[in-house]
């Protein structure tokens, strides 16, 4: 009952929005969804393992990503609120930003609770609108080029889910069964026909790369975090890939109860470590900071899919890396307004000698390289650490190596980029004209990478209770 | 009958790969609707009534009505030029269409199953490959959008073979349909035809690394 409310409530606080442009009404609607956010998490986690409205469970993995969710969605609050007033749109401009971003978060959050594959879908569709009014905020050319690629890629990508719940539908229909909830596909996975399932799979998944960022759809995920408010980039490379994940790694539970498991991690392996190689390739040429820390998802996706296809302990260290990741990759987005803010421009040769303009904001930059690249302080360190060990218990030595040389450039690419513009000069940039950033507003952004480092590195008995139970359903 | 008006939806398709003109392209995709109309009328027999006639109304009003319309009124409104201009020669389309029919219906023959009418899945796949075709193979974004309203046709066709055995997963490839045509023809009506004023995916690369 509460999840009605909860959902009627946030989209009529989403729909206010859109309609009244008064400010001080948008903001204080903007506060009322983030105390309902919260408590809506908070009952969750009270009521954990129920079922409502028959299509939302609060399950392990719902309740670990909702949490994750909330937690983002703060900061990117905060931040949206900064963006709004330093730009000085109009009126009209804040309200859609605002509605979007409400509608996005409220998207995603159900999309993660719901038990059934056909509601996620529903929600993964959602999501496309609100992301789409959000890249197409600053209204000019290259805003209307990335919407429309995201808009096109995604259209069909959400199309190509339909494909496989229809053929999903067909192999259910040889255990006599029509109801497509996860609960019920992994009580008859035995009973499930391998050839539409093996159909299923593959068109599930490719469809679902396009919201995690992973070959073959990762390119509209690219442009959209290029041209959408750093806040709103910020939540799509974070827990909107998650959604992906949610979707995937749900569905490879059932299958890898089937006789197709080792089929499905082969099929995985090799889209995750394209991805890998594909965001290797493109770090080392890139130049605009918003793309460098776009690729830097791809790559980090792509571990943690080696991770579920390798099995093991990687399960365990896919599900710890998205955690961490969605904290580490959102606060980077989060200071790439500051950048922005203080050079006029996203382009890596006109930014430079950051710690001179903004030591608070140039310390969150290394700290977030230091935690993107996984360098032993980061929690990061102890997830792909954990993936690496996954890899070499499966006896996939040659996967391992690749996969660490291809890591050392990427390294390469984004610290030699980050040097760059915390220590070297930048070309042409007038010193009088830089803005002044109050230390304030990276705060969010600390506290961010610090929960990083405390949940890879020490993590609760909760939390790692929440993903051994996330886990539970997949074979050893 | 219903494979008569699948095999008819069929050779829509290879009209659509040697077409020239803009409209042809158009008026194809109202004929589909029409097809669609009197499949759903005799394949969802089983189903109740006030759904049926939600889906009908769908197929008839939206696929072969308001979407045409619109997308007549967009080339109208644009001024875009009446030629498709393919990348390839319209013969090579022809094959390639044909290659892609001739392996699903191989396809379709290797598998054996109780719960699919065949027809069914040959005419979706093909009609799916076919419009990823047409996508990868046109110039004009506006044909992009046409390829992909033909891929949603053969999901359509796709989703009717289990439509009697779950309704639930029609009304949800409908909902697909509404949703995602309204959001990519929306986008076209209010900017696209604006900003580009020569529509052609050339003019999409401005998104740079560097």
């Amino acid at each position: 009952m509460i999840t009605l409310i909860y959902l009627i409530v946030a989209f009529s606080i989403a729909i206010a929005l859109f309609i009244n442009k008064n400010k001080t009404i948008n903001y204080s609607l903007l506060g009322l969804f983030l105390m309902i956010q919260w408590g809506f998490t908070i009952y969750a986690c009270l009521h954990f393992h129920a079922t409502e409205l028959d299509y939302f469970t609060f399950d392990a993995l719902g309740i670990l990503l909702l949490i994750t969710l909330s937690v983002i969605s703060i900061p990117a609050a905060i931040h949206g609120f900064l963006y709004i007033q330093n730009q000085q749109g109009p009126p009209r401009s804040r309200s859609i930003f605002f509605a979007a971003i409400v509608g996005l978060i409220t998207a995603i959050g159900a999309g993660y609770l719901s038990n059934h594959i056909a509601v996620t879908w529903i929600f993964t569709e959602l999501t496309t609108l609100f992301a789409s009014a959000l890249i197409y905020h600053h209204r000019n050319k290259l805003a209307l080029e990335g919407t429309w690629k995201y808009v096109f890629i995604c259209a069909i990508s959400i199309t190509f889910i339909f494909i496989g719940i229809l053929f999903l539908s067909l192999s259910l229909m040889h255990a006599g069964s029509s109801d497509l909830s996860f609960q019920n596909l992994l009580a008859n996975s035995d009973k499930l026909n391998p050839y539409w399932l093996r159909l299923a799979f593959l068109f599930i998944f490719t469809g679902f790369t396009a919201k995690l960022g992973l070959v073959p759809m990762y390119t509209a995920g690219i442009d959209a975090k290029d041209t959408a408010p750093g806040p709103a980039a910020a939540l799509l490379s974070s827990v909107l890939m998650n959604l992906g994940f949610v979707g995937i790694f749900r569905f490879y539970s059932v299958v890898a109860n089937t006789s197709l498991h080792h089929w499905a991690s082969l099929v995985i392996g090799i889209a995750a470590f394209l991805s890998v190689f594909v965001a290797a390739v493109y770090m080392i040429k890139v130049k605009n900071i918003k793309r460098m820390f776009a690729y830097s998802g791809i790559e980090h996706m792509g571990l943690v899919m080696l991770g579920l296809a390798a099995g093991g302990v990687g399960y365990y260290a896919a599900v710890l890396h998205i955690v961490l990741h969605a904290l580490v990759k959102s606060s980077l987005f989060f200071q790439y307004n500051q950048i922005y803010k203080v050079f006029k421009t996203k382009n890596i040769y006109q930014i430079g000698n950051y710690f001179k303009y903004n030591t608070t904001g140039a310390l969150v930059i290394l700290l977030g390289f230091i935690s993107a690249t996984a360098m032993p302080p980061s929690g990061l360190f102890v997830s792909e650490f954990l993936i690496f060990r996954s890899l070499f218990e499966a006896n996939q030595i040659i996967v391992l190596i690749l996969i660490l040389l291809l890591l050392t450039m990427i390294i390469y690419a984004f610290g030699k980029n980050i040097f760059k513009i915390l220590f070297l000069p930048a070309v042409g940039f007038n010193e009088d004209s830089a803005a002044r950033i109050s230390p304030w507003e990276s705060l969010t952004q600390y506290i961010l990478l610090a929960g990083a480092v405390y949940l890879g590195l020490n993590p609760p008995v909760e939390f790692v209770n929440l993903i051994n139970e996330s886990i539970m359903h997949l074979p050893i | 009958m219903i494979a008569v008006l699948l095999i008819t939806f069929l050779i829509t398709l290879f009209y659509m790969a040697i077409a020239n003109r803009m409209l042809t392209y158009v008026k194809v995709l109202a004929l589909q609707g029409v097809l669609l109309f009197f499949v759903v009328f005799i394949q969802l027999s089983e189903i109740n009534v006030v759904n049926l006639i939600f889906i009908l109304l769908e197929t008839i009003i939206f696929k072969s009505i308001a979407v045409p319309l619109f997308l007549a009124y967009i080339l109208k409104r644009n001024r875009i030029t009446r030629e498709a201009e393919p990348f390839l020669p319209n013969f090579v389309s022809l094959i390639i269409t044909t290659v892609i029919v001739v392996a699903t219906i191989l396809l379709a023959n290797s598998i054996q199953e109780p719960h699919l009418d065949k027809i069914f899945f040959v005419v979706a796949l093909s009609t799916l490959f076919t419009g990823l075709y047409f996508i990868a193979s046109r110039r004009k974004i506006i044909t992009h959008v046409m390829g992909y309203l033909v891929i949603e046709n053969g999901v359509f066709v796709l989703s009717l073979a289990v439509g009697n055995e779950m309704p639930m997963l029609v009304n949800l490839g409908i909902m697909l349909d509404i949703f995602a045509s309204v959001l990519i023809l929306g986008i076209f009506l209010n900017k696209i035809g604006d900003v580009f004023k020569d529509i052609d995916v050339n003019q999409l690369s401005n998104l740079k690394d560097y």
